[in-house]
């Protein structure tokens, strides 16, 4: 469904993302694991095309996404930090999104904003909301419109653990419903019950793509957390 | 593109420096005109009020505005939208915005107290150069990422144009006294909004005579239909030139 080939991103000297190759497919749900820097999120928004590569190209659903546009319609995001304009409310910021993305036959998934009680602050001002709220904001946001494809950056950072056990549920049920998941966290131990694949990057590397099976089955660490840090160790030593 | 431009609008007209900046304009203005038994002189003090202030209001609150919203054009920029209507709606948003504050505040006693061609043409040249600095802004947002330098050169260049340009100017007519340099001037007036903005209300203010014979060659070039056509046209430019510029560069900035 996504395919990077080849994919370099420069930000001066540093290299942020160095000659990046992934496929992802229908019904995955994969975690970007690397320490801090790595090049996670460069890589997610290059997927967005946010961040324009250097080299190499993606595509999504075979077309190349260099000067296209409407492929975004099917993606999901959720931005690791939320900020909205200030003044504006909750509820203007749903309807702005609706208007940007609805389409007339579409059903909208409101699972979100209903488990995360928006409804009862709709009129409340993006700046006078806490971090976690305005996460919940983003969060609803990205899967209102049913998108086949899922990216959410550190999706439970500033969540309370009600909050990140309902978005976690959520991702569950849309997994099942075969979308393509891509979740960068730092959280490994939350991943454990989501995840089907791990990548793992380093220094803008990737350093391997593997089922999570395989990845149990090499390193013998039943938890992820665990298998992570053997693999981690592994290398630099 | 509309639906963006209106929620950056309602988002802009609830913001309280934007009320304060529309009471400000009211006030200064409402009370000039008070102060002044002819309306006529009280709109030459205004026009020295709004051509310092409004650029200045214009460029810093376009160039905060827009550094404050970097996450949420980054939200915007990862929904099925083009990027050039993602700029093109903020800037539309803003300038409208800009613009409408101006009529409000000025704009509204101007049309209570003089509502002459002089009136018209200050009240024009006001939303016309908020729109211009807006513009302004925006290019200067798009190449600087840094928030407080980017700011930092939006004081800068509201410094040239308001006040080091002219002193440019003066610096070369004292130097090339010697040279008939009037039909210069006229070019030169079109490298500076303000200035071209300044030359066309005192024109229409019927004081031209007081600014001795580069005055009468002024009268001459911008005085006719033609001379205000072209100046309208320069004018324009002036508002799609930086535009254009950070349009292209924003539709290959890395967000």
């Amino acid at each position: 469904m996504i395919i990077a080939s080849n994919v370099s991103k420069k930000f001066g000297k540093l290299k942020a993302l160095d000659n990046v190759s992934v496929t992802c497919n229908k019904g995955e749900c994969i975690a970007l694991i690397g320490p801090n820097g790595s090049g996670k999120t460069t890589l997610i928004k290059t997927i967005l095309g946010m961040v324009v590569c250097d080299n190499g190209f993606i595509t999504f659903n075979e077309k190349n996404i260099l000067h296209d546009w409407q492929y975004r319609a099917n993606i999901g995001y959720m931005p690791q930090i939320g900020r909205y304009p200030e003044n504006m409310s909750i509820g203007q910021i749903l309807d702005m999104m609706k208007d940007i993305r609805g389409k007339s036959n579409q059903t909208l998934d409101e699972d979100l904003v209903q488990q995360f009680k928006l409804n009862e602050l709709l009129g409340k001002r993006m700046r006078t909301l806490s971090g976690g709220t305005r996460q919940k904001v983003s969060a609803a946001l990205a899967f209102l419109f049913n998108p086949e494809v899922l990216i959410l950056d550190e999706p439970t950072a500033g969540l309370d653990p009600v909050a990140s056990e309902i978005l976690k549920e959520k991702i569950i049920a849309e997994k099942t419903k075969g979308k393509l998941i891509l979740i960068t966290s730092h959280i490994l131990s939350e991943l454990d019950d989501l995840v089907t694949q791990v990548i793992y990057m380093q220094d803008g590397k990737l350093c391997f793509h593997k089922d999570i099976a395989a990845l149990r089955a090499d390193t013998g660490q039943e938890k992820l957390s665990k298998a992570i840090a053997s693999v981690m160790l592994k290398m630099t030593s | 593109m509309k639906k963006i431009v209106k929620y950056v609008i309602i988002d802009i007209l609830r913001n309280k420096i934007m009320l304060a900046y529309t009471a400000f304009l009211l006030l200064i203005s409402l009370s000039i005109f008070n102060l002044e038994d002819n309306s006529a002189k009280g709109l030459l003090s205004l026009l020295n009020i709004i051509l310092i202030v409004v650029p200045l209001v214009s460029i810093l609150f376009s160039a905060i505005y827009v550094y404050n919203s970097a996450e949420f054009l980054e939200l915007l920029a990862s929904q099925p939208l083009k990027r050039r209507t993602l700029w093109l709606s903020i800037f539309s948003g803003v300038a409208s915005s800009l613009a409408l504050a101006f009529f409000v505040g000025a704009g509204i006693p101007i049309l209570l107290y003089e509502a002459t061609a002089t009136g018209f043409m200050m009240l024009g040249i006001g939303m016309v150069l908020s729109v211009i600095f807006v513009a302004i802004a925006m290019l200067a947002t798009v190449k600087i990422r840094d928030k407080a330098k980017g700011i930092g050169v939006a004081i800068l260049l509201w410094l040239y144009f308001s006040l080091l340009f002219d002193g440019l100017v003066m610096f070369l007519l004292f130097q090339f006294a010697d040279y008939p340099l009037e039909k210069a001037m006229v070019g030169v007036s079109i490298l500076n909004p303000i200035d071209l903005g300044r030359i066309l209300i005192l024109l229409k203010m019927d004081i031209s005579a007081l600014m001795g014979y580069t005055g009468a060659i002024f009268k001459n070039y911008f005085g006719t239909a033609s001379g205000l056509l072209i100046s309208a046209f320069v004018l324009l430019l002036w508002i799609v030139m930086p535009l254009w510029l950070s349009v292209r560069k924003f539709n290959r900035k890395d967000l």
